[in-house]
């Protein structure tokens, strides 16, 4: 039995002598959603166009879906489903000719291929503007159209690479209800994204930085594991806190949010409380310094704290 | 089942691409406008009015065959006596000044001459002056069974032609088949280049490696329309050629077309050379112009490939426009067939398979 859609291993990817992959390990289970969490030019797109067998491995090994890459590039190809970071379906033909090219080239028998369409078009709620060319497209037309393309001949492994840059939150939302959809009718979806509240949807994510993994696991898990305390102070002149804390090799970030400040503190310190108290006994006298549930943006700052370093 | 469905992704492709290029309104006016406007400027910056040139006759012999011979020359509408002098340096003069385009002379001999079936005159030719030479020149073909009384006698020319100063003749009628290797040329291999350039750009070519389409699917599909691209052009060419410049079709259609479409090959697996070196589309055209310029200074077009020295004649070998100029003049002009000139016709024909292989071969499915 095998359960996994994607193992990987030491996958490495270099562009001359830059590492933009760096010996990342990933167990990737079937009919999930798996995310790739990670801040611009981290490596998420380099290890989706791997993975997809796009790009050449540098180094390490990768399977998907039970065949190796490169070697079985080909044969993969009707299996898996790839929706760029940047549209690449063509701003010069419509909606339809679009999903027809795709049809076609994806070898969907003839008399299939409208219906098929129509089906697509229906589900992806673009059936009102079929003949509107992909150039003249909202952001969130756009998108549904490179899922619609991208799913158009059922693949069972689904890349979906910054889907949401260009969409609103509305759209967004709607967008990974069709998702879910999706993986419940056994497809596995891997998605990268840089926001915390898509990353918190996945069934379980890779936290990458620089290259690297830095974290793996369901975001709860992630929460849980995390080796620091999250801090959250009030009060007045938070500003002043903030730099002052800032300073302390143990702390490990400050950030504001709204009336308080949130601080990761390293868990090498016992009773993190009394320590902030004894750090700026005069600033933070009589403020509420409260320990609290980490987000998953905790785990994320944690993280990736050392790449910033 | 496997080649079918490799059918089906071309023509996927093929039919992508005639969608684009059908709103690609400048693009598809380029097909059409290129042809056109070369051919009018090209064309009329050649062709001025050249009958009835003026030619200056030295008539030695003073004889009715000498008369018949100048209305002979009168009556072909190539030339007219415009001077009649007396001696051959007169005539130089008058030629050298520009007052006159050609020279006749007819010696004091002519009629024992034409007897003996030797060269019965001479026609020098201002060669300087490449709009006019070559027509003057066909004085030259001009046959001396014309000549009344010597219908039956056979032997040499009735005019020798030679060249002052210009020994390389040519005309619209010599540049217009040639100047179709040359639009062919600056299109296709661009247009090809871009297209595919283009894909990759606009980051098209991302998505289509990871569908089940081989590279030299994309590369046929993108190909056949530029195929039919070219043919258009040529049509056009030839058929204003014909109706403005009186470009004599003296070959076959089917010939024609046939030589056309082995230069095409050659020119659009030129292009998707190119289009795997590129990386931006300003590159591609960069690297169309850099095949442009030999082909349009080696190939024979601007100056005679014989005058060339040899390694300029190797490299103008290399390039597919050097053999469809000599194939279009030999077809067009000469009435030839693509059969009697089968080193050239091989030439492209190797020049594509091997091309096609080069590229196939560096159009690598993957993205690095
Ligand atoms: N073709 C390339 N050549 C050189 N460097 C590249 C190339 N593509 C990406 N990179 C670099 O690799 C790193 C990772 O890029 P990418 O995978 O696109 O990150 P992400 O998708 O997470 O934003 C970046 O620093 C980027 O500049
Ligand atoms: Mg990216």
């Amino acid at each position: 039995m095998n359960d996994l859609a994607i193992k990987a291993k030491g996958v490495t990817h270099k562009f001359g002598d830059f590492t933009a992959v760096d010996q990342v390990d990933l167990s990737i289970p079937k009919q999930k959603i798996y995310g790739f969490l990670g801040p611009n030019g981290s490596g998420k797109s380099t290890m989706m166009r791997m993975l997809t067998g796009l790009l050449s491995i540098t180094a390490g090994s990768i399977e998907v879906l039970g065949m190796q890459l490169p070697k079985d590039a080909e044969a993969l190809r009707l299996r898996i489903g790839y929706m760029t970071q940047k549209f690449s379906l063509y701003d010069d033909l419509t909606i339809y000719e679009n999903l027809n090219f795709m049809a076609k080239i994806y070898n969907i028998p003839k008399n299939n291929i409208h219906k098929r369409i129509q089906s697509q078009l229906n589900t992806y709620a673009l059936d009102r503007c079929y003949k509107q060319l992909a150039g003249s497209l909202s952001g969130g037309q756009r998108q549904r159209l490179a899922l619609a393309a991208a799913t158009l001949h059922q693949p069972e492994l689904l890349f979906l690479d910054e889907p949401t840059s260009a969409v609103d939150p509305e759209n967004r939302r709607n967008f990974w209800e069709t998702l879910f959809d999706l993986c419940d009718q056994g497809t596995t979806i891997l998605v990268s994204t840089h926001y915390m509240d898509e990353a918190e949807r996945c069934h379980a994510l890779a936290i990458l930085e620089a290259g690297k993994k830095r974290a793996d696991g369901s975001p709860k898990q992630l929460m849980t594991d995390m080796s620091a305390h999250t801090i959250e102070i009030d009060g007045s002149n938070l500003r002043e806190i903030s730099k002052k804390l800032g300073l302390l090799p143990d702390v490990l970030s400050v950030a504001q949010q709204g009336a308080y400040l949130r601080v990761l503190v390293s868990n090498k310190i016992k009773n993190v409380e009394q320590w902030l108290q004894q750090q700026q006994p005069e600033l933070l006298r009589g403020r509420n310094i409260n320990v609290v549930r980490p987000s998953l943006e905790d785990v994320f700052v944690y993280s990736t704290k050392e790449g910033r370093q | 089942m496997a080649i079918m469905q490799s059918f089906q992704r071309i023509y996927a492709i093929l039919l992508k691409e005639f969608l684009q290029l059908s709103r690609d309104r400048i693009t598809f006016g380029m097909v059409v406008m290129i042809p056109l406007i070369q051919l009018l400027l090209f064309g009329y910056a050649i062709n001025t009015d050249v009958r009835h040139l003026p030619v200056a006759l030295v008539d030695y012999s003073n004889s009715s065959i000498s008369r018949n011979m100048v209305a002979v020359i009168e009556a072909s509408q190539i030339a007219k006596i415009t001077r009649r002098e007396t001696t051959i340096q007169q005539a130089e003069a008058a030629l050298n000044n520009g007052l006159v385009k050609a020279i006749v002379v007819i010696p004091k001999d002519v009629e024992k001459r034409l007897q003996d079936g030797m060269v019965a005159s001479q026609v020098i030719i201002d060669g300087s002056d490449t709009m006019t030479s070559s027509l003057i020149a066909r004085i030259g073909s001009i046959p001396r069974q014309i000549i009344q009384g010597y219908s039956n006698v056979a032997g040499n020319k009735l005019f020798e032609v030679s060249f002052f100063y210009n020994p390389e003749k040519r005309t619209a009628v010599n540049i217009i088949p040639a100047l179709a290797g040359i639009i062919l040329t600056m299109t296709l291999i661009m247009f090809t280049a871009i297209a595919l350039v283009r894909e990759r750009e606009h980051g098209n070519m991302e998505l289509l490696i990871t569908t089940p389409v081989l590279s030299i699917e994309i590369m046929i599909g993108k190909i056949i329309p530029y195929i039919i691209a070219g043919l258009v052009q040529v049509t056009i060419i030839l058929t204003l050629g014909y109706f403005i410049f009186d470009v004599p079709i003296n070959g076959s259609v089917v010939q024609i077309f046939f030589a056309t479409l082995l230069f095409i090959a050659a020119s659009l697996t030129l292009g998707l050379i190119i289009s795997t070196a590129a990386v931006t589309q300003m590159q591609a055209m960069q690297m169309t112009v850099f095949v442009l310029l030999p082909s349009i200074l080696l190939s024979g077009f601007m100056f005679p490939f014989e005058g060339m020295p040899k390694p300029f004649q190797w490299l103008a070998e290399v390039l597919p426009a050097t053999h469809y100029m000599r194939l279009m003049r030999g077809i067009v002009l000469r009435g030839s067939e693509v059969a009697y000139m089968l080193k050239d016709a091989i030439s492209l024909l190797l020049f594509s398979i091997l091309g096609m292989l080069l590229a196939a071969y560096r159009f690598k499915k993957t993205l690095d």
